[in-house]
């Protein structure tokens, strides 16, 4: 039986890895994207395709040498692109001559068979339906205890005292998380991991900026392709809010849409009506709603040539303007260098800062 | 006077624009559509739109600089679906806005939206409420769609009978005076694939139809092909059809064509930036690997496309074609 693997997205593919193979199958960890990676999927992509279909087809390549056999990845109904990726990865890799299985999850609300078909297909162990049901939700319950250490790292990594602190933790109770198994032991390893974060030094009386960042699900959920900007921002004493985590997203899709008093949707409405693919108006949305929140600035990521976001870009200085918060974006594509983008950070920051000051300042001199 | 409505001459004009004016000429309002692409119109539109987004969203963005200061409103419509299946290109969706919120001093935009996945009776209903902006009571906006959609027919019938729109346009303007050209030693027949915004757009496309003709060679567009024979592509062997109506007419016209194999060269023009295209490209080249019997090009076209490049290697094509064909004559 072929091995599996998937497309890798931050610290995600812990817990699909072991779904899987609770599964049965025997999997094969996707590669965290590299310089390699890169070269490989910039090589065999079509020039203007978005960065994530270049370093997913690079991801896979890799992952095929490491003898996988099998990709499971999700499609999508449109309108973007990113439903069609694995019909073109599947397509590429055939022309390469390899002769691979994809398993395409499609959206279940909408084709529930699709879906049904699928966990079959991957269910080498013959799991029974209610065991299948269990290894989701544990997968799940994981997938959420890896996105809370990730939330605690960005409200910590700008107060450390000691600089690299709160990366090096992190990277630790990673793998305390993906150690677990049952449901409590995942529990208990959260609770452990987010308790470290939490003890690590910190100096309460630092001023801390606030920045939300927004964009294409991709390149904001692996850090790899975003130049880790996460972690440069903390270091430049920015606490960053990120729009999108796995479970976030997954749940907006599969259930309902999440409420702030005031969903992403209406926000961005009067901006942005329509739905025009990948998370450009949610873009426009989350925004308005971190500036609603008293945020300092926002960052957009996006993938170089993304239809959506450059859609979202065209209509964001207007509501920087309305709302008055800076938006600075970032088009990546294999060629953005981290100096180049750190220098820009560096700029941002200072704006805001300053910003935050004059305003404080105002403040007095009028209250 | 009556009331102005400008169109600028980009993206859907080449396939609607009949049918817009003879819809506002029935509510009585005047069209006003921007002139032909110039240098300075593409400036415009490099100053005015994103650096990051296509060529054609560039010359809207152009398009609509012209006609600003000239028309009372702009037409610019909000074109989600049109077939009840396939949708424009995310682009499209946001037109409006992205034109809205990045030009200041626009006139009123009238921005309806049109997807006819959402019953029958949507597009008319869209109609409607153009109609509404100027006053017209239901039964006069009714009987102008009528007339609009009547006016589309015969101009759908124009292209299939082989005009390209431009021709097309001009032939229902004044019918009667339409010429075939006058095309000297024409012995070979090409298909140019791809968005009609950019074909037709002879300033962007660097003249491409009529160079092809100077070389003798008669052009056709997926515009040409009757709509049924597309549809009989399905979804060309993928596992699902690609998205955006005007891709998915370029891959269906390129399969239908290699299949026949009576062409003797296809030709991809794809815009620079374009997202669609990406993929649509490299199946329409993967799709020319399997046959090699018709010569295959991509041509990209960006702001900066020259005349002599251009012209040069087409050219070159047209003559590895008419020297392959002459070769497979003597053969026989
Ligand atoms: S959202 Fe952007 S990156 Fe994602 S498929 Fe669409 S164009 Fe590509
Ligand atoms: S289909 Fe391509 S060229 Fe047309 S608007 Fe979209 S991105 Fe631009």
């Amino acid at each position: 039986m072929s091995k599996v693997t998937f497309p890798r997205m931050g610290e995600s593919w812990r817990a699909f890895k072991l779904l899987l193979e609770d599964l049965g199958n025997e999997v094969v960890v996707p590669l965290r994207p590299n310089k390699r990676t890169l070269d490989l999927g910039v090589r065999h992509s079509p020039e203007f395709a978005c960065f994530p279909l270049k370093i997913l087809m690079g991801t896979y390549l890799e992952a095929v040498e490491m003898g996988a056999g099998t990709i499971v990845t999700s499609g999508g109904v449109g309108p973007c692109r990113a439903g069609e990726y694995a019909m073109l990865h599947h397509k590429i890799l055939q022309d390469l001559g390899y002769d691979l299985k994809m398993i395409v999850f499609e959206p279940p609300r909408l084709y529930p068979l699709n879906f049904i078909k699928n966990v079959r297909a991957l269910n080498k162990a013959r799991v029974s339906i209610r065991g299948i049901i269990d290894c989701i939700k544990r997968g799940w319950r994981m997938l959420q205890a890896l996105d809370n250490a990730e939330k605690l790292s960005h409200v910590v990594r700008p107060r450390e005292i000691k600089r690299g602190t709160t990366t090096a933790v992190y990277k630790k109770v990673l793998d305390w998380i993906s150690g677990a198994y049952t449901m409590e032991q995942i529990a208990e390893a959260e609770a452990a991991a987010l308790e470290a974060l939490r003890s690590i030094p910190q100096d309460s009386s630092r001023e801390v900026l606030k920045v939300g960042i927004v964009g294409e699900i991709y390149v904001l959920l692996e850090p790899a392709s975003n130049l880790e900007i996460e972690e440069t921002l903390g270091d430049l004493g920015v606490e960053v809010e990120r729009s999108m985590f796995l479970t976030g997203w997954t749940r907006d899709n599969t259930w309902n849409e999440t409420t702030h008093g005031l969903t992403i949707k209406e926000a961005a409405s009067p901006y942005l009506p329509e739905l025009v693919g990948g998370h450009g108006r949610d873009s426009i949305g989350h925004t308005i709603l971190y500036s609603k929140r008293g945020f300092d600035g926002i960052i957009q990521l996006a993938p170089f040539t993304c239809i959506p976001e450059i859609v979202a870009r065209t209509i964001l200085p207007r509501v920087s303007k309305d709302y008055d918060i800076p938006v600075l974006t970032f088009f990546l594509d294999e060629q953005t260098g981290k100096a180049g983008m750190t220098t820009r950070l560096e700029a941002f920051t200072d704006l805001m800062r300053r910003k935050k000051r004059f305003q404080a300042g105002a403040k007095c001199l009028t209250g | 006077m009556a009331v102005r409505v400008g169109i600028p001459r980009a993206l859907l004009f080449y396939l609607y624009f009949p049918m817009w004016q003879a819809f506002f000429n029935e509510i009585g309002v005047q069209v006003i559509p921007s002139g032909r692409t110039t240098k300075s119109i593409l400036d415009d539109g490099i100053r005015e739109a994103l650096a990051d987004v296509c060529v054609p969203i560039k010359l809207y963005y152009g398009h609509v600089m012209e006609l600003k200061g000239k028309v009372d409103y702009l037409f610019i419509p909000r074109v989600v679906c049109l077939n009840g299946k396939t949708v424009y290109c995310p682009k499209f969706l946001g037109l409006p806005d992205m034109i809205k919120y990045s030009v200041d001093n626009l006139p009123p935009i009238i921005d309806v939206r049109m997807d006819s996945r959402q019953g029958r009776l949507s597009l008319l209903n869209a109609y409607s409420e153009i109609g509404r902006y100027f006053g017209a009571d239901r039964i006069t906006t009714i009987r102008a769609y009528l007339k609009a959609l009547g006016v589309h027919y015969h101009f759908r019938r124009l292209l299939r009978k082989g005009w390209s729109p431009p021709e097309a346009m001009e032939l229902l303007k004044s019918p009667g005076t339409g010429k075939a050209g006058s095309q000297t030693k024409v012995n070979l027949k090409f298909a140019v694939l791809g968005y009609p915004y950019a074909i037709y757009d002879s300033f962007i496309s660097v003249n491409i139809v009529e160079k092809l003709r100077q070389l003798g060679v008669m052009v056709m567009t997926a515009e040409n092909i009757h709509p049924a024979l597309l549809a009989l592509q399905k979804n060309c062997d993928l596992p699902k059809r690609l998205f955006w109506t005007l891709s998915d007419i370029a891959l269906k016209a390129a399969h239908l064509l290699f299949k026949q194999g009576r062409i003797d060269g296809i030709l991809h023009l794809t815009a620079f930036g374009c997202g669609p295209d990406s993929l649509l490209n490299k199946l329409i080249e993967m799709e020319a690997k399997k046959h090699r019997n018709v010569p295959f090009m991509t041509l990209m076209i960006d702001e900066h496309t020259g005349e002599a490049g251009m012209a040069t290697r087409l050219e070159a094509f047209v003559d590895m074609v008419r020297r392959r064909k002459e070769a497979h004559l003597c053969q026989k």
